[in-house]
């Protein structure tokens, strides 16, 4: 439970849900629908590959370079930037997820490789399990720690070993799906030029 | 930083993730054979089975954060009904019909109630009650 009377800490003003992401958001998620009812090639690739360079890269960015620099940053330091990125990632990163799975099963669907007939199915089950765990470890404590973070910094009396440790959660799972985000890229990469 | 101590929500939560996840990879890597519904359904009702546990063994800790669990709960809610929808939406593109549909969309409410729960446990954990 959090102390009875944490120091005051000084922080920028921002929204939890940043508002003017939100109709970005929604025109992301109107592309992916349409790019599901017209079946077609070029959008599904566009959809899947866009998203999932954006998820791959955010996690392995802010596990091993990101994360990292903020563990050294100073307090003040580290509260301002944290209250900077992590209203965006609230958005960012569930769009990036559900475009590339949504759109990725869509295109394999369309290619026919999600059927048992397809040479590389073994590849293709591996890469519903990779993506599972990190669903598993994204959705259990990634993002609940990205959100607990900036509802305790909302607080007039914010608990910094309370946004420690839910910092440190936060980038410890980013980091751990950074490295499955290495089996992805393996498995990608050899369907890719099958 | 003093904590009390609350139900394993987090872990039994992933579990119940992870589960119906399991059933849904088991399902999907069968396209198009016919397989044997059993082993997905009982993932299913494990995992809401875990999600029943998870809302029961919260709903009896004392002074927890309730109006800040269910302010949390609700908007998560809706985000993660929005992501389930899209995810129901592309199964019934492809045609997907009878036991595996149903399959996949009880997981897809346990999904979608699941997340949020974990979502506003942790922010209700620190609050004050």
């Amino acid at each position: 439970m959090a102390e009875a009377h944490p120091p005051a800490m000084e922080r920028p003003e921002f929204q939890i849900v940043p508002r003017a992401g939100l109709p970005i958001v929604a025109f992301v998620l109107v592309l992916l629908i349409v790019g599901i009812a017209v079946d077609e090639l070029w959008p599904l690739t566009f959809l899947h590959v866009v998203g999932g360079a954006a998820w791959t890269i955010i996690d392995l960015f802010l596990g091993f370079v990101l994360g990292p620099i903020i563990g050294r940053m100073s307090i003040p330091a580290r509260v301002e930037f944290t209250t900077r990125l992590m209203p965006k990632m609230v958005l960012i990163m569930p769009t990036a997820v559900t475009v590339t799975l949504a759109a990725g099963w869509q295109l394999a669907t369309k290619l026919g490789n999600t059927q048992t007939s397809y040479a590389l199915h073994g590849w293709i089950v591996a890469s519903y399990i990779v993506v599972g765990i990190m669903a598993v470890i994204a959705l259990g404590l990634l993002e609940p720690a990205n959100i607990a973070v900036l509802v305790e910094m909302k607080k007039p009396r914010p608990n910094p070993e309370v946004i420690e440790r839910l910092m440190k959660r936060f980038i410890y799972t980013a980091g751990a799906t950074g490295l499955m985000q290495v089996a992805t890229f393996v498995i990608m990469t050899k369907l890719a030029s099958a | 930083m003093s904590e009390r101590r609350l139900p394993p929500v987090t872990q039994v939560g992933m579990l119940s993730l992870a589960l119906i996840l399991a059933g849904g990879i088991y399902l999907s890597s069968h396209i198009p054979n016919h397989v044997s519904l059993t082993p997905a359904v009982i993932l299913l009702c494990a995992s809401a089975l875990l999600l029943a546990g998870n809302l029961a063994s919260l709903a009896r800790v004392q002074g927890f954060a309730w109006t800040r669990f269910f302010e949390i709960a609700r908007w998560a809610l809706i985000a993660y009904l929005i992501i389930a929808g899209m995810i129901e939406y592309a199964f019934l593109r492809n045609n997907l019909s009878g036991g595996p549909l149903v399959v996949l969309t009880l997981s897809l409410v346990v999904f979608a109630v699941h997340v949020p729960v974990l979502i506003a446990f942790t922010v209700a954990r620190f609050a004050e009650s």
